[in-house]
Parts: C-alpha cells; sequence; structure tokens
C-alpha cells in the first residue's frame, strides 16, 4: 500500500515548525517500518490551521491541521499512519469548508502537490494558457485580456489589457515584463502564496505577457521579506530553463528571466520607484507621465503588473475571456483572492468571485475574532486602505463601491480588530508609516506625515483640543492633494476614515473641558 | 574591511559589474556575506561600478536592508504592523523589551542582540510574527514567545 504524506514547505507553515513536523512524523514512521513517500508541497492557504498536514491512505486526503511538531507523538499514538487519529482532524481536505466555498481560478493549483513538480503543474493544465496565446497571435492575446475585464490586482485596478496594449504597440527594440512581487501591503499574502505554491503559473503569466507584447526579458521584483517564494522563484525558472522553456535562447518563445530582490523599502511597491530600485538606485517616485508602459524600465516600453495580474491570465487564455469575465459584478470582473488577516477565526487566502459584503467575508467565511472580541473595526487594502465600522458591512467587495464609501480594496487585505483597538492610535501609526517608509520627494508626505505623528502624540497625551482634531484634518487635506504618489496620498484613507468612524476614541482623548466644548 | 573581506568584495564586484542595474544585487550578497556593508566596501563598489561614493552611500542609506554598522550576533525582527497590531503585538514587544533590555530598535552594545521593527511578513493570519536570525516565526504569544525568549534573549 502506498502511504502519501503532504507537509507544505510554505512560509506560513515553517513559521509554525513545519519542517520539524515533517522530520517528527517521518521519524515515527520509519519506528514503525513504514514506507512512506513525503511530499513537501504548498501551502492552499488556510493559514490559520498550518501546518496543515494531509495522509493519503489511496482513498484521498485527509487533513490535520495545526499540526505543529509537538502534535506528532500524540497523533501516532492514536494510530495517525493508519488513519485512525480524530485529534485535530479537518476531514477530506477538499470538504473543509474555508477550501471549500472558494472558487479558485488563480489559484485552483496551490497546496496539490510539490511546487516544483513540473509534471504535475503540466497535468493539472499548466501552460494550456500559454500554448493557445501562442496560436491565437500576440494582438488577440491580448484582446482576450482585455474582454477578460481583469484589472490590476497591485491596488489601482488599472485595466491589465489596455496596459499590454501600449506596450504592444509601442515600436522598441527591447521591451520588459516586471512583475511586481513588492507585496508590501500589511494583511496581505496572496502574491506570497502563489510564488511559493505555484510559481509556474506566475511565470507562465510573464511568458504570455512577454509574448503578447513583444518583450524578451522579464524581471520579478520580490521582496527581500519573502526568503523562500525568492528561492522557488529561483529553482522554478532553473527548472523550466533546463526544459528549455525558457531562457534567452528557448524555443518557440524566448524568454529570459530573472529574480531581483528588494531591500526593505515599502515605497519600492510603487511602480516607478521600483523601476528606479531594478535599475539600481534609491527607490523615489519619478513623476508621471511618461507612462511605464511607455518609457518604463531603462527608458524602454514596460509592462509592470502585480503577481496576481499576471497569475490570472493563464487562466484567462486557457479557458476564454469569457469563463473568467462570467464572475463577478459590476466593472470588477473575474475573482479576487481575500486575504483574511489579523483577529480572524479563519484566516488565509480566499479566492472568490467579486460581490460578496465585508461582513459576509469577516463574519461568515472568516467566522469573526480567534480572541472570540467583538469586531469592531476592519481596515481593507493594506496600509493606505480605509477602515470599516460594522455599520458598513454591507458594502460589496469591489472596486467602485468600496470607492463609494470612501475606501479602496487595493491588493485585497482585510485586517480585522476587535474591540480592545483604539482608533486614534491606529491614525497615528497611519501617519508614523507613511513617515517612516516617504521616499522623500515630496514635502505633504515627507514633513506631513510627521506632523500627524506629533498631533497625535498630543491628542493621546491628552493635551489635545478640538483644534487638534481640525489640525489633522487640515493634514489629511494637504497630504491627498499635494502628494506625487499614493502614499502620500492616501495615508488620509485611514486617519480620517478612522476620526469619521470612529470619533469616540478621539474625543476619549480630550481633557475633560475640550470635551464638553465638543458635545456641546 | 579585513583582507579576506577586501577579497570577497572585488570578486564580488567582479561578479556583478555586467549585470544591468548591479548595484543593488551587489549590494545585497555583500551584505549577505559580511552581515554588513563596510564604509570601505562603499567606495570600493564605486570605483568597480563607475559611480560615485556619494551615489552608493545615498543607495546603502535609502533601504531598510543595508546597514554601514556591525549586526548583532542574534536578530529579532518583530513585525510592527497593522494585523500584528491587531494580533497583539504590542504585549509581544513589551514582554521582549522587558525581557533584553533593549527598546524596539536598539541592539545590545556587545552586539549580543537587535530587537528591529520591521513591516509585514505575510504571516499576518498568525501573528505577531517575526524573523528571528532570518527564521520565521508566527504566534508569538504565551507559550511560544516565552520559548523564544527563553531560547534567544535570556
Ligand atoms: C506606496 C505604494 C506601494 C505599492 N505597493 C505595491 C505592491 O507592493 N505591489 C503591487 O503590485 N503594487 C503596488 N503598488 C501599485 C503599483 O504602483 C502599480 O499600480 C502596480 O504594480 C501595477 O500593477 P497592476 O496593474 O497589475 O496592479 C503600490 C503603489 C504605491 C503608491
Ligand atoms: S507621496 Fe511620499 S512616497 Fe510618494 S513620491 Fe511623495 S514623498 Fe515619495
Ligand atoms: S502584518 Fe505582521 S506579518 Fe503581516
Amino acid at each position: 500500500m502506498s502511504l502519501r504524506l503532504y507537509v507544505p514547505q510554505d512560509m506560513a507553515a515553517r513559521a509554525m515548525g513545519a519542517d520539524q513536523t515533517a522530520a517528527n512524523l517521518m521519524a515515527a514512521a520509519k519506528a514503525q517500518g513504514l514506507d512512506v513517500q513525503l511530499i513537501r508541497n504548498g501551502s492552499r492557504g488556510y493559514f490559520t490551521v498550518e501546518p496543515l498536514v494531509e495522509l493519503d491512505l489511496g482513498q484521498g486526503r485527509i487533513a490535520y491541521g495545526p499540526v505543529t511538531p509537538e502534535c506528532v507523538a500524540g497523533l501516532v499514538a492514536e494510530g495517525f499512519f493508519e488513519g485512525r487519529a480524530q485529534t485535530l482532524r479537518l476531514g477530506p481536505v477538499e470538504q473543509i469548508p474555508f477550501l471549500k466555498r472558494q472558487t479558485r481560478l488563480t489559484f485552483a493549483r496551490a497546496g496539490l502537490s510539490d511546487p516544483l513538480d513540473l509534471a504535475s503543474y503540466r497535468q493539472d493544465g499548466g501552460f494550456k494558457g500559454f500554448e493557445r496565446a501562442l496560436s491565437l497571435g500576440q494582438a488577440a492575446t491580448v484582446a482576450e485580456v482585455k474582454a477578460s475585464g481583469l484589472r490590476g490586482r497591485g491596488g489601482a485596478g488599472f485595466p491589465t489589457g489596455i496596459k499590454w496594449e501600449t506596450v504592444r504597440t509601442a515600436a522598441a527594440s527591447q521591451k520588459y515584463i516586471v512583475c511586481n512581487a513588492d507585496e508590501g501591503d500589511s494583511g496581505t499574502f496572496a502574491d506570497r502564496l502563489v510564488m511559493e505554491s505555484d510559481p509556474f503559473v506566475l511565470i507562465e503569466g510573464m511568458m504570455i505577457a512577454g509574448f503578447a507584447v513583444g518583450a524578451s526579458k522579464g524581471y520579478i521584483y520580490c521582496r527581500s521579506e519573502y526568503p523562500f517564494a525568492i528561492d522557488i522563484l529561483n529553482r522554478a525558472i532553473a527548472v523550466l530553463e533546463t526544459e528549455g522553456l525558457l531562457g534567452a535562447t528557448a524555443k518557440p518563445f524566448a524568454f529570459d528571466l530573472e529574480v531581483r530582490v528588494g531591500a526593505g523599502a515599502y515605497v519600492c511597491g510603487e511602480e516607478t520607484a521600483l523601476l528606479e530600485s531594478l535599475e539600481g538606485r534609491r527607490g523615489q517616485v519619478r513623476a508621471k507621465p511618461p507612462l511605464p508602459a511607455l518609457h518604463g524600465l531603462f527608458g524602454k516600453p514596460t509592462v509592470i503588473n502585480n503577481v496576481l495580474s499576471l497569475a490570472a491570465t493563464p487562466f484567462i487564455l486557457a479557458e476564454g475571456a469569457g469563463a473568467y469575465q462570467d464572475f463577478g459584478v459590476g466593472r470588477s470582473r473575474g475573482t479576487m483572492p481575500v486575504q483574511l488577516a489579523g483577529d480572524i477565526a479563519h484566516g488565509g487566502v480566499f479566492e472568490t468571485p467579486f460581490g460578496l459584503s465585508l461582513g459576509d467575508l469577516v463574519d461568515d467565511i472568516g467566522g469573526g475574532t480567534e480572541s472570540g472580541r467583538a469586531v469592531r473595526a476592519v481596515q481593507v487594502g493594506g496600509p493606505l486602505g480605509a477602515y470599516f465600522p460594522k455599520r458598513l458591512f454591507d458594502t460589496p467587495f469591489d472596486y467602485e463601491a468600496f470607492a463609494a464609501r470612501g475606501g479602496l480594496i487595493g491588493h485585497g487585505g482585510v485586517v480585522v480588530f476587535n474591540d480592545t483597538v483604539d482608533m486614534a492610535r491606529q491614525a497615528r501609526f497611519a501617519f508614523e508609516f507613511c513617515a517612516i517608509e516617504s521616499c522623500g520627494k515630496c514635502t505633504p508626505c515627507r514633513i506631513g506625515s510627521t506632523r500627524g505623528v506629533e498631533t497625535l502624540d498630543t491628542l493621546l497625551a491628552g493635551r489635545g483640543s478640538q483644534a487638534t482634531l481640525g489640525l489633522i484634518a487640515d493634514l489629511s487635506e494637504t497630504m491627498k492633494f499635494g502628494s506625487l504618489c499614493a502614499l502620500g496620498g492616501f495615508t488620509p484613507y485611514p486617519v480620517m476614515s478612522a476620526l469619521e468612524h470612529f470619533p469616540e476614541d478621539f474625543h476619549r482623548h480630550l481633557p475633560a473641558a475640550a470635551e464638553k466644548l465638543t458635545w456641546a | 574591511m579585513t583582507e579576506i573581506d577586501d577579497a570577497d568584495v572585488s570578486d564580488l564586484i567582479l561578479r556583478h559589474a555586467a549585470v544591468k542595474g548591479a548595484l543593488l544585487p551587489l549590494l545585497h550578497d555583500i551584505q549577505h556575506r559580511l552581515g554588513y556593508i563596510p564604509q570601505a566596501a562603499v567606495a570600493r563598489i564605486a570605483e568597480g561600478l563607475n559611480l560615485s561614493i556619494a551615489d552608493v552611500h545615498g543607495v546603502v542609506t535609502f533601504y531598510a536592508d543595508f546597514t554601514l554598522e556591525r549586526p548583532a550576533r542574534r536578530r529579532i525582527q518583530l513585525c510592527m504592523a497593522e494585523a500584528c497590531q491587531a494580533r497583539g503585538v504590542a504585549d509581544t514587544c513589551a514582554k521582549l523589551e522587558a525581557a533584553s533590555g533593549l527598546k524596539i530598535g536598539e541592539t545590545r552594545a556587545d552586539l549580543s542582540l537587535s530587537l528591529e521593527p520591521i513591516y509585514c511578513l505575510g504571516l499576518c493570519a498568525t501573528g505577531p510574527a517575526a524573523l528571528v536570525d532570518g527564521a520565521p516565526q508566527a504566534r508569538l504569544n504565551g507559550q511560544r514567545l516565552d520559548a523564544l525568549i527563553g531560547e534567544v534573549v535570556r
């Protein structure tokens, strides 16, 4: 009887001891004289239960989690390898509600097998999209992406097909594809999951983009905080190069791909700062125009796309634009890998068509808080995203609906805060983060953020007044309209949404006299 | 810079010089090899890549990953970003500070330990998260935090 054991090699699983879990399980198997095949698969993205171990005794994969190294002895004593252990048993993996309720297009393969197993990738539909692109030709490939309605998943939501078309029609001897894998937004990890669990789908997406626009060179700019992703990407590239599918001499399409590593600067996720960084300079934002599409990396026409945008295109090409565009609502087509984070009972990547309400995502899918306390605020879209109160939980997850409520979905991060949160402190942190990460190019961002921290410190020290709150609003206005990029320009979102939706947290810090005035 | 370091740096410069946009990959290699970017290396890099010392210095100081000082032998890089805040990193940080005698952002004078802030490791559903000597750790409260303190902070 063949016995297969899956223990993810993903960073979140390893952060909970997955390597030791795997070692302990294999040692126990050996002690019992069992012949066990260990597969270090990618994560399925249900991070709350990592390490999520799966056992296949020949009748499907049964999940257990979280199997930390300390749990192994107990499980084995219960008869784990005979399929008898009940502790931590989550049942057949595809029946786990958090996974079952998803619509996985981009993440269809995440967690199924060893992320570097090319045969499995092909078997599970890999390279169908690329092959169809080759048969369609360049213009029709771009048209397909346009028709899918895919919008940039990095934050700004710009239509991917239109960007590709601009680069395709630009005349130049050299063009580039740059994958933005800087994923700096706190509360987000979907890019990481793609890179660690299914690196080939990202590479295939970049090959499709390269073919479609006529680019022969690509770069993946990955943040240094993701050491495992960097390693897996490099190994995935090597696998494809060995197969002759990737590289300067690859056939039928020559495309050279290189991983470059960021250096701990949030602003380098901004596309022009990223290009500066790739060219070897400080990550300072460039003024636009010129657009990177026409005047990008090393001055050449460049497609710069988020990991998720690129990784969505193999499905779109393989299954057709219609199959993608059938999902979603309004102008938000397809699926979004929503990332449930913070104090949440079921956290991880939840890929779903646009349109679920924020409340569905947090309370139903996410199961509310992990701590058991009441949900109080949810920050959507990373550090530059607005804080939403429960009152706005009916907001559907789509670009326009969030914008209409003074927010943004950004890269899809949803961070849940319980009722112990002090929203005045969160507003302070928004300013602080902006001050730490500002590239320094414009005064409202560089100086305004520091003034914001000082102003909130005054308030938090109990020395504020009504005028202090006015000053926060003024500063926010100045930053909103006087900043070159969204770091300075959007920091007002978390600040002002905190003030608007949770005014009591600010008023609480006012000296008693001033507070009376407020309510007078 | 010792002589060995010097040879290392020259070798690395040679290896990267032909690459487009070589400065960051080169700095990463040096930082990785030596643990920091020695002042002397800055001049060598500038010469090797045909840049001004000011250019190289400007890049080194712009990025949080590059440091001009020797690193501590043990490092705890604690995520201080929002999702970890929502999961109680303030408590975790306070306990680490109390146990280590450091404030976040400080390094011990004898270079035995540093406690550094970092902003998001993509472990946001299972925070508080940290890199400990480069290895990821999650759910750093309760027993797991005690174990970390016992092992690293002392
Ligand atoms: C401060 C700042 C940080 C950003 N960080 C990222 C990031 O980490 N990843 C990303 O894909 N886009 C990020 N963006 C958005 C990029 O500028 C750009 O819109 C995106 O890479 C375009 O790709 P897309 O159209 O596929 O979304 C950031 C923007 C700003 C202003
Ligand atoms: S808003 Fe801030 S980060 Fe953006 S360009 Fe201006 S100074 Fe740089
Ligand atoms: S916010 Fe701490 S790991 Fe993402």
